[in-house]
């Protein structure tokens, strides 16, 4: 099952990398991750998405919290949450045909640059709806794909911060 | 230097180079630490861990860059897998030629991030005071472990004044361990103690390394159920206590695996349910209830699931629990526990240990291995400091030499690292000079850092070596014997092995070497009272013994043993 995991961890260097080899070292997947400073630089926030069955999560939490640059984690899928993700897409401007723009309609999204042989796109939407979205294009009308990896937050009430 | 004075380190284990000469020389201006020069830098760690490990305290290196570095990198895994503190600082190749491929440069933050509890390099130098106070105290508090701290060269150029200066306390926010446990969860644990009939505590290294032994007997005072020591644990409860029933495990005496097996109440206490202890963990305790004492979360429910998990230190908590069974209006049924301990007994009357080998001298025929356990047990009344390396040796001395103090049993338990066991004795006789230290090793292990004898006749210290010589890899042996159909595959040396004797002496120590059981006692007297020598005692030993009993792998759960060679129970 998938699970979206939120980390605050200091800003350091090579505390990322602490991240990413524990999921290695212990053995887990990362499936998708998303890493950036918030607030007074001082600490980072990174979205982790990962599979695996409660067990599994938990061990994978409670490692993580282990590591000394760790201020707090998270497993966003134990609640209610928001999730969500941004696409960068490139597609020559001949695909960007009607059909396109009738699967483009169920997400937020915006021209970023148009001319007359390449459209950019930015899209917005959960990255299961994304998956499909994808999934349902024609790989020979994407020219290039950037995904931001899924980004989360929970639910009115329950906050994570320091 | 003045930093980790202030941390109150007295010796520093390490070989100089490069990129660590600032701070070789600033060691030489000074006083009141004493380096000791190790011939490898594996030795260094190694020795450090002996240090901590029996003094509680962290042990501290000093290695140079490169290959400085990796050859620290076995001691620190070492250090990690039993939670050893350490601190280990090595140098970098200077700030700005790092990445750039420079001369005895590695990336030693990366090399060492799988095993270390946390590292640290230095950008600046005056961040280093608060980088080594913050070391030691990651590296001490919590579930101990290894810290690096790695210094670009230009960070300690002696030419460079800043002001001193590092936190009045500590106070990491994203390091805050745990002390206490919850009270809640250890109302619930006294509970299920005082209902069970079938206890037993399972107590492992948690409690040697939290300095919880006496809180362990106390608990045990109240409550009369039968005790077992991981191998790490060993020393943390009295040996001869009835109640005690000797190490479990892979090579675990059968009544301590059987009981465990049939329990309905398990109390782990500072154990981690290691697949050294488990077996397979699906056949795992089958109709047990799981109490799970540790201090790093991650190790509950992390094979078996607990079904009362309590974090905490481990004195803390096993004092709440006493606080609690105190106060508790249940009363253990002592009935079913006498019942219990009669099936423990009689297990053991089945497939005990057999602790009196030595009293039977087997004329004209080999040495038994478990014969020259006994006969050290005896030569040094149970007394003495005990380090060793692995494979069978290893396992004779947790089987037959009775531990009646925490913290004097030194081994590689988790990592199972051969050569750990010579230095780690250095760090054991420089902390405490006036008490026997006994080396029990094997000729494989021995081999693995034999260069530390040099290091021993320099700092004159007078270990006893006791190399259990069965001219081949013991336990590998004993593997090929059991399943690869007798097929020994790089397991013995064909007649190249040293005359062990003359090495001795040719590192300016003392050589016996031993072949008959009768003359076992005699050399051991002779070696003791040579008190300041370094004494290495070959003794050659039948080299078709394995080690019994052991859990019968893979799919086998803790109650099937092999108890003797072509014999399961």
């Amino acid at each position: 099952m998938k699970r979206t995991l939120a980390v605050l961890i200091e800003n350091k260097p090579g505390a990322l990398a602490r991240i990413v080899g524990l999921f290695h070292q212990r053995g887990y997947n990362i499936d998708s991750l998303n890493v950036a400073p918030v607030f007074d630089e001082s600490y980072s926030r990174m979205t982790v998405t990962t599979q695996g069955n409660e067990n599994v999560v938990e061990q994978i939490t409670k490692q993580i919290n282990k590591l000394i640059d760790v201020i707090k984690v998270s497993d966003l899928t134990e609640g209610s949450h928001h999730e969500v993700e941004y696409v960068l897409l490139k597609i020559s401007t001949k695909q960007f045909n009607q059909t396109f723009k009738r699967k483009l309609k169920y997400f937020e999204h915006h021209i970023i640059e148009q001319d007359n042989s390449i459209v950019v796109l930015g899209v917005m939407g959960n990255s299961a709806s994304i998956d499909d979205f994808l999934k349902s294009l024609n790989k020979k009308s994407l020219i290039e794909l950037s995904r931001s990896g899924c980004i989360g937050m929970h639910k009115s009430e329950k906050h994570l911060t320091i | 230097m003045r930093a980790l004075r202030e941390e109150g380190v007295k010796y520093i284990f390490g070989y100089p180079g490069g990129a660590a000469l600032h701070i070789y020389d600033a060691l030489f201006k000074q006083k009141h630490i004493e380096h000791i020069l190790v011939r490898h830098e594996q030795g260094a760690t190694h020795a450090a861990d002996g240090y901590a490990r029996s003094t509680g305290k962290a042990g501290v290196v000093l290695v140079t860059s490169g290959p400085g570095a990796t050859n620290a990198i076995t001691g620190l895994a070492t250090a990690f897998m039993d939670s050893v503190p350490l601190v280990v600082i090595s140098g970098q190749v200077q700030s700005h030629l790092i990445g750039t491929d420079s001369f005895q440069e590695t990336d030693m933050i990366g090399i060492s991030r799988p095993i270390v509890k946390h590292s640290y390099i230095i950008n600046k130098a005056e961040d280093i005071p608060k980088v080594v106070q913050e070391a030691f105290y990651i590296a001490t508090t919590g579930r101990p472990g290894p810290v690096v701290i790695d210094i670009p060269k230009d960070m300690t150029d002696p030419n460079l004044k800043f002001e001193y200066k590092k936190p009045k306390s500590i106070n990491i926010r994203s390091y805050k361990p745990k002390i206490d446990p919850h009270p809640g969860q250890i109302k619930k644990a006294a509970r299920a103690l005082l209902s069970s009939e079938r206890p037993v505590i399972y107590a492992g290294g948690g409690v040697v390394l939290g300095n919880a032994s006496k809180e362990l007997i106390a608990l045990n005072k109240l409550v009369k159920v039968p005790v077992t020591n991981t191998l790490m644990g060993l020393g943390s409860y009295p040996p001869k206590d009835k109640l005690f029933l000797g190490m479990l495990g892979m090579h675990g005496t059968y009544e301590a695996n059987m009981a465990m097996h049939n329990a309905d109440l398990i109390l782990a206490i500072g154990a981690r349910f290691d697949d050294r202890i488990t077996n397979t963990p699906a056949l795992f305790a089958p109709n047990a209830k799981v109490v799970h004492i540790d201090v790093d979360p991650a190790s509950i429910s992390k094979i078996i699931n607990a079904d009362i998990p309590i974090v905490g230190q481990v004195k803390e908590s096993v004092l709440a629990l006493i606080k609690e069974i105190k106060k508790s209006k249940i009363k253990i049924d002592s009935e079913a526990l006498d019942q219990w301990m009669s099936q423990i007994y009689e297990w053991k009357r089945l497939h005990g240990l057999n602790h009196d080998l030595w009293k039977h001298v087997r004329k004209n025929q080999k040495i038994l291995p478990q014969v020259v356990v006994q006969e050290l047990y005896h030569a040094t009344n149970g007394d003495a400091w005990i380090t060793s390396d692995v494979g069978q040796h290893q396992m004779f001395v947790a089987q037959y030499y009775k531990f009646n103090k925490p913290r004097r049993w030194v081994n590689s338990g988790g990592l199972g690292t051969m050569g750990f066991g010579l230095p780690a004795a250095m760090g054991v006789k420089l902390a405490f000079p006036k008490d026997e230290v006994v080396c029990v090793t094997g000729e494989g292990s021995i081999q693995m850092c034999i260069q530390e004898l040099s290091t021993c006749l320099q700092y004159g210290l007078p270990i006893k070596i006791v190399n259990i010589n069965n001219e081949a890899l013991g336990m590998v042996k004993q593997w090929q014997d059991m399943i690869y159909n007798k097929r020994h595959s790089a397991s013995t040396y064909q007649n190249s092995l040293p005359d062990f004797v003359r090495l001795a002496e040719a590192y300016g120590h003392i050589g016996f070497k031993v072949t008959k059981q009768e003359d076992l006692s005699k050399v051991f007297k002779k070696a003791f009272s040579l008190k300041n020598r370094l004494v290495f005692i070959d003794v050659y030993v039948d080299p078709s013994e394995h080690v019994y009993p052991m859990l019968v792998a893979p799919n086998g759960s803790m109650k099937d043993m092999w108890v003797a060679k072509d014999k399961k129970a």
